[in-house]
């Protein structure tokens, strides 16, 4: 295989498509399978069948079409129309409608034109929805894998990790650390082997970027990886995926396989030098495997517990080798990086933080989903124009971005851009990409308490202010909501929580009173309603003592 | 190796690349409070009261794992720290169940000798009371793990040079505890070698021998020093149990 075999294959393959009349796709990513899209699309095969129409159409599971609230969702690629809650009876009509007679069934169309997909811009998603996920072909159809044919064909690693150094691209997976740095300290560090990791546990509540990507394009993350490689000088890859994504891995798993099999993962990758391997690796379900020190424990066979850095992975990583961490998200994004060139990039986004974001969008949001969207756009526009704002017009409180690391958005900071910086100045993080909107009827405590409680169970245990303090942070929280707490609780709450945020060991406990303090900076007057009067707290009222018997 | 010079609470020392700010601490009686911290085992960063300032970097960085840099200038203790330390030792007395009265440790105890040390006269905190049990089914000693701090000591010494590796930690967040092998009863553990290090650097009454009764435990560390020395340096150095 070499570059000029794989544009061959890349223009078969868009012959092939070419020669089908319809192409009918379905998503088959976690969220529309679970509400049914496994029946739609036994549903599509057997009247396109019934029809005779095998010839000219096709029926493909694709990746993530966005719209995950209104799932199971069906498109007709050939003329851009997407259909929403499909239905195994509105599946035959999309079929005998609007693929024999021409008629769109009204009924289920979606709005194409509306702000929800108008206003994105896709990058680590642009093929979700546009190929089928379990097939190479289709991938090397849209220029997959030229990226890592063009980085070991005709650049030197160096210039590979310069090239996402100019690209102005950062972490993913919440940080925002440069990339280009990153790769260039893991190539720059001794060792007689270099490993690459993708962090693919993604943990926060209600997040569902990584798994969206992996289920929908996981060629894109490998060739990611494999680039990555190249640029380090690592032979041996891994990607750490969480239990919870069986889908995930078992397209990762096929995924590694073609690619095998068509030389671009292996030995001699594309006929050079260059050989990278891929393995999987599966978490048992602990958030704080997605940290960097506990995911390598996890690795090397150990209980996941964080170590103190600096060393740094890049220096001393995987069995104390340099070793190169990044998120899916990041990965995803070098192929089209190479492919298009750094100056392509930067150009998108904002002067610090550039590119696109994967958001997952969820909580009190008319359409819930996933959306990519460039840094710097307000956030407004992301609750209001791409989410719908809030259902049954009830009124938005706060937007929560960085999960159980991250903090509270209030209705006074909306038009701030969503960029590293501008949400860390707020009290919040850009976060791996969860965003759950609250409206009114939100009580921030419970927010807090329900952040709190999902740190307090996730601590390893290693390091006490994290172990104990969450704790007893959750259980100042209960007594608050449970209105029992005094004024003297509150100050306790907000000693334990700087103690916890400053002395703790890792990003897990570090990060854990966010929710906690950000509620507090703007929503202080739902914790002080709730408080008891002092009174009440010196002593039993109506108590008297007589003395004198 | 090079030799760095740094800065401590406004006086100059010297010290080895590659050194911890602890061990440069030490070396001149300046304290600085450990728990989890054992000269002679693995560090492993876990208590967090050896957390120190270091002028220019905005976290509190832990003495026992950070090595010096030139130019360091470095505060041991401050309010903040001060607070923060009595704050650790509050939550760790508030996690457990430590009577000291009816403790075998009792004026042996780290934990005791801790708060003292940063001065917690009360703890603010509600006591978590947890229900923990008591493992008395080994012949000569007895793991009592209400009293159990966590520091890993134990799992240290016996992996690291017993080499035995009975110990190791389960379960998560506050829910952990230290178990035998997978899980066992100590008395039915084919690995332990019965060598009672893991009871010596016990800092509480959490491991103890059969037969002491209140205040009776002494742990007697100085057979650390003595192994690691004979190891290394191939030296006998005489024990002394401070």
């Amino acid at each position: 295989m070499t570059l000029e075999d794989l544009q061959e294959l890349s223009e078969k393959e868009q012959q092939r498509q070419s020669e089908k009349k319809h192409r009918i796709l379905y998503c088959s990513a976690a969220g529309c399978v679970s509400c049914g899209s496994d029946k739609v699309s036994a549903a599509l095969k057997a009247k396109i069948k019934e029809h005779a129409l095998e010839k000219e159409c096709e029926v493909i599971g694709t990746g993530c079409l966005g719209l995950c609230g209104e799932g199971p969702l069906v498109k007709v690629q050939s003329d851009n129309t997407l259909y929403q809650n499909v239905d195994v009876q509105a599946a035959e009509q999309i079929v005998e409608s609007h693929i024999i007679s021409n008629t769109k069934v009204a009924a289920h169309l979606s709005d194409m034109s509306a702000p929800f997909f108008a206003s994105q811009t896709k990058i680590v998603l642009e093929n979700c929805g546009e190929i089928n996920s379990e097939s190479i072909d289709e991938y090397i159809g849209v220029r997959g894998y030229e990226g890592l044919a063009r980085a070991v064909n005709e650049m030197q690693p160096a210039e590979v990790t310069e090239e996402i150094r100019k690209s102005g691209l950062r972490g993913r997976g919440g940080a925002g650390y440069s990339t280009g740095l990153k790769w260039g300290i893991v190539s720059k560090a001794h060792g007689e082997q270099k490993y690459v990791v993708c962090n693919a546990d993604e943990g926060d509540p209600g997040a569902f970027m990584d798994r969206s990507v992996l289920e929908g394009d996981p060629h894109r993350v490998l060739e990611g990886m494999a680039i990555a490689g190249y640029a380090v000088g690592a032979t041996q890859g891994y990607v750490y995926c969480r239990a919870e994504y069986p889908l995930a891995i078992e397209r990762l798993k096929l995924a590694i396989k073609q690619a095998e099999k068509m030389g671009l993962l292996g030995n001699r990758i594309l006929e050079s030098q260059f050989n990278f391997r891929i393995d999987i690796r599966i978490g048992a379900g602990a958030f704080v495997c997605g940290e960097e020190t506990a995911l390598l424990q996890s690795i090397e066979g150990k209980r996941g517990n964080p170590k103190p850095r600096p060393p740094y992975p890049s220096e001393k990583g995987l069995w104390g080798m340099p070793t190169l961490i990044n998120n899916v998200e990041t990965f995803a994004n070098i192929a089209p990086i190479i492919r298009n060139g750094s100056d392509w990039f930067s150009k998108i986004g904002t002067e610090k933080s550039k590119g696109t974001k994967v958001f997952a969008l969820a909580g009190n949001i008319k359409n819930t989903g996933l959306i990519e969207v460039p840094m710097g756009i307000p956030l407004r526009k992301i609750i209001f124009d791409i989410g719908g704002g809030t259902p049954d017009g009830t009124e938005f409180k706060a937007a929560q971005t960085g999960g159980p690391s991250g903090g509270c958005i209030p209705s006074d900071h909306l038009d701030l851009p969503v960029d590293y910086e501008s949400l860390s100045k707020v009290g919040s993080i850009m976060g791996s990409g969860g965003l759950i909107v609250m409206d009114s009827t939100s009580k921030m405590v419970e927010v807090a308490k329900f952040f709190m409680q999902f740190c307090m169970d996730e601590s390893c245990g290693k390091c006490i202010p994290c172990r104990v303090g969450t704790r007893h942070i959750y259980g100042l929280l209960d007594k608050i909501s449970k209105k029992k707490a005094t004024q003297d609780d509150m100050v306790l709450l907000e000693e334990l929580c700087m103690m916890v945020k400053e002395t703790s060991l890792c990003g897990l406990g570090q990060s854990a009173p966010n929710p906690v303090l950000s509620t507090l900076r703007f929503f202080r007057n739902e914790y002080e309603v709730l408080l008891q009067p002092v009174e009440t707290y010196m002593g039993e009222p109506g108590v008297e003592v007589n003395f004198e018997k | 190796m090079a030799v760095k010079t740094l800065t401590i609470n406004g006086e100059q020392y010297s010290a080895q690349e590659g050194e911890s700010i602890l061990s440069v601490a030490r070396q001149h009686n300046i304290p600085i409070p450990t728990l989890c911290h054992l000269e002679g085992l693995s560090t492993v960063g876990a208590c967090r009261l050896c957390v120190v300032q270091i002028e220019g970097i905005p976290k509190l960085l832990p003495a026992c794992t950070t090595k010096v840099e030139e130019g360091m200038v470095i505060h041991t203790a401050n309010e903040k720290l001060n607070k923060y330390r009595r704050m650790i030792v509050a939550l760790l007395a508030s996690e457990g169940n430590h009577v000291c009265a009816v403790c075998v440790a009792n004026n042996h105890c780290e934990l005791q000798d801790l708060a003292y040390e940063v001065g917690l006269v009360r703890v603010r905190y509600p006591y978590l009371f947890p229900k923990k049990t008591l493992d008395a089914t080994h012949k000569d000693y007895v793991m009592d793990h209400n009293r159990c701090v966590l520091c890993t000591r134990c799992v240290r010494v016996c992996d690291e040079v017993e080499g035995a590796h009975v110990w190791d930690v389960a379960g998560r967040g506050i829910n952990c505890e230290i178990i035998t092998g997978l899980d066992y009863a100590w008395g039915n553990s084919q690995t332990c070698t019965e060598c009672g290090k893991c009871v010596m650097v016990c800092p509480t009454g959490a491991l103890f021998e059969k037969g002491v009764t209140v205040s009776e435990m002494e742990k007697k560390k100085g057979f650390l020093k003595y192994i690691i020395t004979a190891r290394q340096k191939k030296e006998w150095v005489s024990i002394s149990n401070d």
